[in-house]
């Protein structure tokens, strides 16, 4: 079966509250400010609901940036995106002043300096925007205080989170054979033994729950069935607007395939008939993307009886 | 109206692989369907209601599940729902469903390829997208910050962690659908202090599905485990706001569900040695409950159906005759924070739907 | 068991909502929903939220961090997530709940808070072997319309014509995101062809928004002071997004959700015993479309319903008074709001897009590739039977 890689990133923009605004605005100017609810506990990082009485907790209180390890454990092999890049320890920490405990990593240098009930304290970030991030990580032992920058009173609203992830999209033996024919210039569809109707890619039959079995070849002809003409530029677009997306229905296949029609694309209409244009052979991959586009044919139109059962 | 009495009355796993399958999983599901349904004697045609449990982020894909839909043959169109959540809330959706007098039988599944990305650090997307997920905590390390506390707390041991990896792969011997078997060596490194690998449930990719019936639909089915009692609940998820060597959740689910104290077996939901250990005590668990005969989620855990499978796996206990009441139990979210208890019995009794009364 | 809305409440729909985080932006709807229903949270039994893909907010199952701020610690959570019909979806497995005896009250939430990410870059992200044929969502539904065009030789103005209605009813809407009282025929038609035959003023915002309801059972219902709406059916069909002779017009998934709804509520003729429609209808030519898919006119004649102003506020079936999705679309809870702008106008509260008289009222929902659709009928007065 094939496989290939699938990343996916984005920078997320998290509007943040009056809340989490203001808790983050405090980590810029060097202060953590913790949320008291109704039964006088102090959470850290702060609740924006009292657990107890649902109301929205509004009294926002400092507290101190030196704390105690309630539990932890080690990281040999940091991921991406974690706060250090050498080994260390995350760590739940309760801050002096606060009654829960915030997650954090510290930079403890090996394992056997990790042990519970250890002092720790907060090692700021040099750049700070009003992020978790501006606290880079803790240090073991109580260092004196770095005093807090004198508030800049410019509230935090958003906080940007970027998301990145790698994955393995991986296809099955139908969708396989079917690139690998691709790849040689041929286009496989295969037939329901149920419904006996031809899809292509070849697919288990979303009717009939079914693998769809014999082979059969298609014609890189076919019948623009219904389109659109794409005016809107987006993200991620290969071609420049305008352009025309038909679903086109191949000579011997049941269902139509979605792609681009250029040449003559004023005159797009229902019916049209349409040929596949190839890359080069010398390019040919096991990707769809060996077809670059369909052009007219100049063929007369297909009668709309022949494709009424495909819109 | 009389509440339905409803019954398991087949399962069907695929096996548990560490790479197996497509992103889309449809090609996994269509045999799972199949062995589910011959199990209970239905045609899909016979399927009053499709729910799913699933999640786009193992995928990484947006609206991951709808490709699954193809599996089932969806046409002329299905009565059907879907969770972004694990399997075993798909089955609690569609018992309600019976319940409610809206269907008569219901084919609850999940399916996820959890090797497609890096499963602990998708994971890491569960936790608060504010303060915490932008650190990237693996899903390991804070299962590792609930088991010290609990090791502090003097609640379990590692000796007692090691012992529940030596039964559970020792169980898995003789189940074939389990993905890892065989001794476990103690000294083994951390993965994350003070979990080691045997610790820690494998990656794995799978599905299952299970059907249910109600009343004369049960009652013709060739095998049915009675379900007697179901219900869910879930805590803050705060890991530094609540106690985390305690499963509030779970034990008020047990309560709600009216869990007997005279279970004959008990399949957890626990990916991690120290959570089976955890669980027992929040849902007071007597020595002589057999816990995990089938090997549990420590030697296959495919995210999204491994929940649905222990619910799977304690109806088939009782279908089989090897036990007379059976706990089927399921976990969802960081440091055991949601939490669904199944109940299930080889003889109807009064107490069905608990909840409701 | 019968089963009531007791209350509804939703956000101030906008572009971004960059004054609230997300437990912000559901508890101000959830907030309002409870006052609605005159509950409190200790009357809260379980709670259901639905939300479309976890990617738009870069959360997965935002539930779970959700779940102490969305009053669902201590209590049993599901997330519902059925593309495009999951606020729908999720206010009838709420229903379904309370229907089976098992819960007194449900909370159900459904929310979306767009401005996080790019709903477009999300829902386009190109897995590997798939050809990059990048259309955009109106792309996707542009060639449908435009087939639907061809099938029952609507005129080309049906949809500018609905994209005036739903906007001036927008203007009605204070929750609602677009709200364009001075919009014309002629300004819609004016505007920028995006995806032809789309053009822009026919195609829904993208927005952060939230919707919630609080449904109850019959003891529920008739302990509340305040006028519920009943649940007299709820309905949902599913079938795949494509397959060999797929009609993406008029799909018969739809269709027979809307047979089974009308038949459960005893509904003969809908277009005669339903009073008003909250349809969702995202790009402005599915109001015919559905209007058919409905049952609400024979397939290919609901153009004429539309041109006949009998959709408008006034008109024989007021459709999408709310303003509809054509004004507000916080995607998730996009399903939501039609059902619960469905409940406020049998309970007489909808305000200033309140259908006099309205005593039986349709929300509707779908998803997908046209393939998820989700429904329920409510009205005024408790169903005789269950």
């Amino acid at each position: 079966m094939l496989s290939a890689p699938l990343n996916i990133g984005f920078d997320y923009t998290r509007s943040l509250g009056p809340v989490l605004g203001r808790f983050m605005a405090g980590l810029r100017d060097r202060r953590v400010l913790g949320s008291r609810s109704a039964d006088g506990r102090i959470h850290v990082p702060p609740l924006e609901y009292d657990p107890a009485t649902h109301a929205p907790l509004t009294d926002l209180v400092e507290v101190a940036s030196t704390g105690t390890v309630l539990s932890w454990t080690w990281t040999d092999h940091p991921l991406e995106g974690q706060p250090l890049d050498r080994p260390f320890g995350w760590a739940l920490i309760r801050l002096d002043g606060a009654d829960t405990a915030m997650l954090h990593a510290v930079d403890a240098g090996t394992r056997d300096r990790m042990q519970t009930g250890m002092r720790v304290h907060i090692r700021w970030s040099p750049e700070r925007t009003g992020h978790i991030r501006d606290i880079e990580c803790f240090e073991p032992g109580s260092a004196a205080p770095v005093p807090p920058s004198a508030d800049t009173g410019e509230p935090v609203t958003i906080m940007t989170t970027p998301i990145r992830l790698s994955y393995t999209h991986t296809t099955s033996t139908d969708e396989s054979r079917y690139l690998r024919a691709l790849a040689e210039g041929r286009l496989l569809g295969q037939r329901c033994p149920v419904c006996h109707k031809v899809y292509v890619p070849p697919r288990v039959c979303p009717a009939d729950g079914v693998p769809t079995e014999e082979e059969v070849p298609v014609r890189d002809h076919g019948t623009v069935t219904t389109f659109c003409v794409v005016n809107v530029p987006f993200p991620g677009q290969r071609l420049d607007p305008p352009y025309v997306v038909a679903q086109i229905l191949l000579d011997g296949a049941d269902i139509p395939i979605p792609h681009f029609v250029i040449g003559d694309a004023g005159q797009v209409r229902m019916g049209m008939r349409v040929a596949a244009v190839w890359r080069p052979p010398e390019d040919w991959t096991t990707t769809p993307e060996n077809i670059v586009h369909f052009r007219p044919t100049g063929e007369p139109d297909a009668p709309y009886e022949s494709f009424e059962e495909h819109l | 109206m009389s509440t339905p009495r409803v019954a398991v009355v087949g399962f069907a796993q695929a096996p548990n692989l560490a790479s197996a399958g497509t992103t889309s999983g449809v090609e996994t599901l269509v045999p799972v369907f199949r062995q589910a349904l011959a199990n209970a004697g239905l045609d899909r045609r016979d399927v009053d209601f499709w729910c799913s449990g699933s999640s786009d982020y193992l995928a990484g894909r947006a609206f991951s599940f709808v490709n699954a839909v193809d599996a089932i043959g969806a046409y002329p169109p299905i009565c059907e729902s879907h969770v972004e959540m694990d399997a075993a809330w798909a089955f609690y959706e569609a018992y309600v469903k019976i319940l409610a007098g809206e269907a008569e039988t219901a084919l609850v599944y999940g399916f996820g390829k959890s090797s497609a990305g890096l499963l602990r650090r998708v994971l890491a997307l569960q936790l608060d997208p504010y303060v915490v997920a932008p650190l990237w905590p693996d899903s390991v390390s804070v299962a590792a910050l609930q088991a010290r506390l609990a090791l502090d707390a003097g609640i379990i041991t590692e000796k007692a962690m090691a012992e529940v990896a030596a039964r559970s792969r020792a169980d898995a011997a003789d189940n074939p659908y389990a993905q890892v078997r065989g001794p476990v060596d103690t000294d083994a490194p951390y993965l994350a202090d003070p979990l080691r690998v045997h610790d820690c449930a494998p990656v794995s990719d799978g599905a299952a599905a299970l059907v249910l019936a109600s009343g004369d639909c049960a009652l013709a089915a060739p095998q049915r485990a009675w379900i007697t009692g179901v219900a869910h609940r879930i805590d803050p998820q705060g890991l530094g706001e609540r106690d985390l060597t305690t499963v509030p959740s779970a034990t008020a689910a047990a309560e709600a569900a009216g869990l007997p104290d005279d279970l004959d077996v008990a399949e957890l939901h626990a990916p991690f040695t120290h959570q089976e250990l955890l669980l027992r005590a929040a849902l007071g668990l007597r020595d002589r409950v057999r816990i995990n005969p089938s090997g549990g989620a420590l030697c296959g855990n495919p995210m999204f159906s491994a929940g649905l499978a222990r619910i799977g796996a304690a109806a088939e206990q009782v279908m089989s005759g090897r036990a007379r009441r059976a706990l089927g139990h399921a976990t969802s979210g960081p440091a055991l924070q949601q939490n669904l208890i199944c109940v299930l019995d080889a003889e109807t009794h009064e107490a069905e739907g608990r909840e409701a009364e | 068991m019968r089963a009531a809305v007791l209350g509804t409440g939703q956000t101030h729909h906008r572009t971004r909502r960059t004054d609230v985080s997300m437990a912000g932006l559901c508890r101000e709807a959830i907030d309002r929903a409870l006052a609605d229903a005159g509950v409190d949270w200790s009357q809260i039994d379980a709670v259901v939220l639905g939300k479309a893909p976890d990617l738009f907010e870069g959360v997965m199952m935002p539930e779970l961090f959700l779940a102490d701020a969305i009053g669902a610690a201590g209590r049993p959570l599901l997330r519902v997530h059925t593309a495009g019909s999951v606020g729908g979806a999720t206010a009838n497995v709420a229903t379904s709940l309370v229907r089976a005896g098992v819960h007194r009250r449900v909370l159900a939430v459904a929310f979306e808070k767009q401005s996080e990410s790019n709903a477009m870059w999300a829902l386009s992200i190109q897995p590997p072997f798939t050809a990059p044929i990048g259309a955009g969502a109106g792309g996707y539904f542009a060639p449908h319309i435009r087939a639907y065009i061809r099938r029952s030789h609507a005129p080309g103005h049906i949809g500018a014509l609905v994209a005036v209605k739903d906007r001036r009813n927008g203007a009605r809407n204070p929750y609602a995101h677009l709200r364009q009282p001075d919009i014309t025929l002629e300004s819609v038609q004016a505007s920028k062809m995006l995806w032809d035959p789309i053009r822009y003023d026919e195609t829904c915002p993208s927005s952060d928004g939230a919707c919630a309801v609080v449904i109850g059972d019959q003891a529920a219902a008739e302990a509340s002071t305040r006028k519920v709406a009943w649940i007299r059916a709820t309905a949902m069909r599913t079938e795949p997004t494509f397959f060999a002779g797929k009609d993406h017009v008029n799909p018969r998934a739809g269709a027979e959700a809307a047979r089974a709804l009308w038949q459960a509520a005893g509904i003969t003729d809908p277009l005669d015993q339903v009073d008003v429609a909250e349809i969702y209808v995202p790009f402005s030519w599915f109001e015919p479309m559905w209007l058919e898919n409905l049952g609400f006119a024979e397939a290919g004649h609901g153009w004429k319903l539309v041109e006949s102003g009998e959709t408008a506020l006034g008109g024989r079936l007021p459709v999408n008074p709310s303003g509809g999705v054509l004004c507000s679309n916080p995607i998730g809870a996009s399903g939501m709001l039609r059902f619960a702008e469905a409940a406020m106008q049998v309970m007489g509260r909808a305000g200033e897009h309140q259908v006099a008289g309205a005593r039986t009222a349709l929300g509707h929902a779908y998803g997908g590739g046209s393939q998820f659709f989700s429904m329920w009928v409510v009205s005024d007065t408790a169903p005789a039977s269950v």
